[in-house]
């Protein structure tokens, strides 16, 4: 064989693994989205199908009867969600600007950043041990108080980490600016640094709301869910996901039926919530900020 | 608060370094002349003027407030380990380390007994097994499809494709665990039970295969995919996990491949190579630490995972070889069991499980964090 039809088959050869490769990479793809679009196709119909007036207005109805909705689930979902954001988000944001505005580059803000990212893999479920070891055995009663912790927990991380990327993009100069007219620091913090990334920090804090509102394993010894009307901090309390959850495990069709609207409605809410973010960070109101 | 500012305001770096905060972070030690003291990234004229100030007070008060704040992170980490060790005592007293090793024998049916609340017979063995065949099976699945998408996106995708596809994967990510477990009950349990399934028992069980490789104890009857067919099980968890942590992956790899820096295809693509053989050189060979930490991030993910894999496992503490039969994972006896524990022995035993999960993810996450960490650390810190 002379070395130029050698040369020609090699070439051939590999211009032939350079398709199957991209072929096959193509191929990944197309099975990554079908399911995505598989469920989201499915959901879409089935949840259409059974949306109406009276699952947002009205409570279960008892098992096994037709009829009746989730009104008092999207409620408790509210009251829960409520209740870890407003601790959640706060202490998130005071450890972001901790990390970003104090601490940079010392040995503890390492050490802050790495316990944050190894608790935001810390599995749910272990959040909603935490959380019924640390108030319902004190308590003695199942409430929606502990539910709003062992979520709120799970905000904390995912709220510091953005927080700090989102401060870290602000220019030093408009920091060294406000210090230069006589502004406090800590005001300066606040009201110029903070104020100038807010379009981050809250594109963050509606990412990590967006994770916790699908969550159900740390509601489920926590919350509890409820059949009835609850809005109070000290008793069981229902969820959407938590609802989902036990008509999805139910026998009877009806429940399913409802277990696939509540389905649709929980997750137009995140993906609106996502979508939003996207829109926001991709319009570049955040150019301010950098 | 006074000893993070610098020490000596007038002694060394008198203008503020003017470098992108975010490359100050990522390089680790931004502004180390002086070896062996940590110098934070402020102006030495500023910190001397912030210790001074009449301010000086209140931003102490304020610095302390939001240190309090990040602290608390690491009393979250804390407070959980704690109550997880208090409240599993019990449990660890009764059993010891044989908790996770050992079984009973049913007298009546000599098959072994794994975890029975009513006679009080907790033996956690079953669980680790479930948790471990389901993520392993995820990951078989999900690692392949993940490379190739990053490998689509960041290499070969036409620039119109790669913003609405990546927001295809983060939108994967969003959807809830509980929908996945709803979808996978409904659809994905009869799609394996009556399409799938099928094709696998009739290749596994292939005589010629029993025959010749039998003795792996893959094939036959007793093998991976031998016994009844019901959809639910080992298998369908697997699926199920490896849809869910496929965007995981996927995105930490195309991150860290987008890391590697473009004079290296270029100079792939200048030796006469072919695209892909630019990918496996230059791409891959350089990201492979940051893709096994992505891969091992998704593994801590399916670990952990608990709604959907309740949901399609099938919930019973036993141990089979066999794919199809079912199963119980740690989350998943938790998330079942917790709420209606019949005794406090077996909530001990159930927070034993949890304490087991949660120093395992831990170990899991931080590994692939700081493999994660050490490949993407040149480069700027990117916001997710």
């Amino acid at each position: 064989m002379n070395p130029q039809n050698t040369r020609r088959t090699r070439s051939a050869w590999r211009t032939l693994v350079d398709h199957t490769a991209t072929g096959l990479a193509i191929l990944a793809t197309l099975l990554v989205v079908a399911p995505l679009i598989a469920i989201f196709g499915y959901l879409v119909y089935k949840g259409a199908s059974s949306l109406n007036l009276a699952f947002f207005t009205q409570i279960p109805k008892p098992e096994g009867e037709v009829g009746g909705g989730m009104a008092n689930a999207i409620v408790g979902s509210a009251v829960v969600l409520a209740v870890a954001s407003f601790f959640g988000i706060p202490i998130g944001i005071g450890g972001g600007i901790y990390l970003a505005e104090f601490g940079r580059g010392t040995r503890l803000a390492n050490a802050v950043r790495f316990t944050a990212d190894v608790l935001n893999g810390v599995p749910s479920i272990v959040m909603g041990i935490a959380a019924f070891s640390l108030i319902v055995v004190p308590m003695h009663h199942y409430s929606a108080l502990a539910g709003g912790v062992a979520l709120g927990i799970m905000m904390i991380p995912t709220v510091t980490r953005t927080t700090e990327e989102m401060l870290l993009m602000v220019p030093n100069s408009v920091r060294e600016a406000a210090l230069g007219l006589g502004v406090p620091n800590w005001r300066s913090v606040l009201s110029i640094t903070l104020k100038t990334a807010s379009p981050g920090v809250i594109t963050g804090c509606m990412l990590a709301f967006a994770r916790v509102a699908g969550e159900t394993a740390p509601l489920l010894f926590t919350a509890l869910g409820n059949q009835f009307w609850s809005v109070s901090m000290s008793r069981e309390i229902s969820a959407l996901p938590l609802q989902i959850y036990n008509y999805a495990i139910s026998p009877y069709d009806d429940q399913h039926r409802q277990a696939w609207a509540g389905s649709l409605v929980l997750i137009t809410l995140i993906v609106l919530a996502v979508s939003l973010v996207r829109f926001v960070t991709s319009r570049g109101i955040l150019k301010g900020a950098s | 608060m006074s000893q993070l500012r610098a020490p000596n305001p007038l002694a060394d770096t008198p203008l503020e370094k003017s470098l992108a905060p975010s490359a100050v972070q990522a390089t680790g030690q931004p502004f180390a002349e002086t070896p062996g003291s940590e110098i934070p990234p402020v102006s030495a004229v500023r910190s001397y003027l912030l210790s001074c100030g009449s301010y000086a007070f209140a931003d102490r008060v304020f610095g302390g407030l939001m240190l309090l704040c990040a602290l608390s992170i690491f009393a979250i980490v804390g407070l959980i380990a704690v109550e997880l060790v208090l409240q599993s005592r019990p449990s660890w007293h009764a059993f010891g380390i044989s908790f996770f090793l050992k079984f009973n024998v049913d007298p009546a049916t000599h098959l072994p007994l794994f975890w029975d609340p009513v006679n009080g017979i907790f033996y956690a063995l079953p669980f680790l097994y479930g948790t471990l065949v389901s993520s392993l099976v995820a990951l078989v699945i999900a690692v392949p499809l993940a490379i190739g998408v990053a490998v689509f996106l960041t290499e070969m995708c036409p620039r119109i494709l790669r913003g609405p596809l990546s927001f295809l994967t983060e939108l994967l990510a969003a959807i809830p665990s509980v929908v996945y477990g709803l979808w996978a009950i409904f659809v994905l349990v009869p799609l394996l039970r009556e399409q799938v399934n099928p094709i696998l028992i009739a290749i596994f069980n292939q005589p010629i295969l029993v025959k010749t490789l039998g003795w792996t104890g893959l094939f036959g009857d007793n093998g991976l995919f031998g016994g009844v067919n019901l959809g639910l099980g080992l298998l369908a968890a697997g699926v199920i996990l490896s849809i869910m942590i496929l965007p995981i992956i996927a995105s930490l790899t195309r991150e860290v491949m987008s890391a590697v820096p473009n004079s290296q295809r270029e100079a792939a693509l200048a030796l006469g190579a072919t695209r892909w053989e630019m990918i496996r050189m230059a791409v891959l060979r350089n990201a492979r630490i940051g893709i096994v930490g992505s891969v091992i991030l998704g593994l801590g993910r399916a670990l952990g995972e608990t709604m959907a894999v309740a949901m399609v496992i099938g919930n019973s503490p036993e141990i089979h070889r066999s794919l199809l039969s079912m199963g119980h994972s740690m989350a998943s006896v938790i998330a079942n069991e917790f709420s209606e524990a019949t005794s406090d022995m077996h909530r001990s035993a159930l927070i034993e499980v949890g304490l087991a999960l949660f120093l395992v993810t831990i170990l899991v996450n931080a590994c692939a964090r700081l493999l994660v960490w050490a490949v993407t650390r040149g480069t700027p810190a990117r916001v997710q």
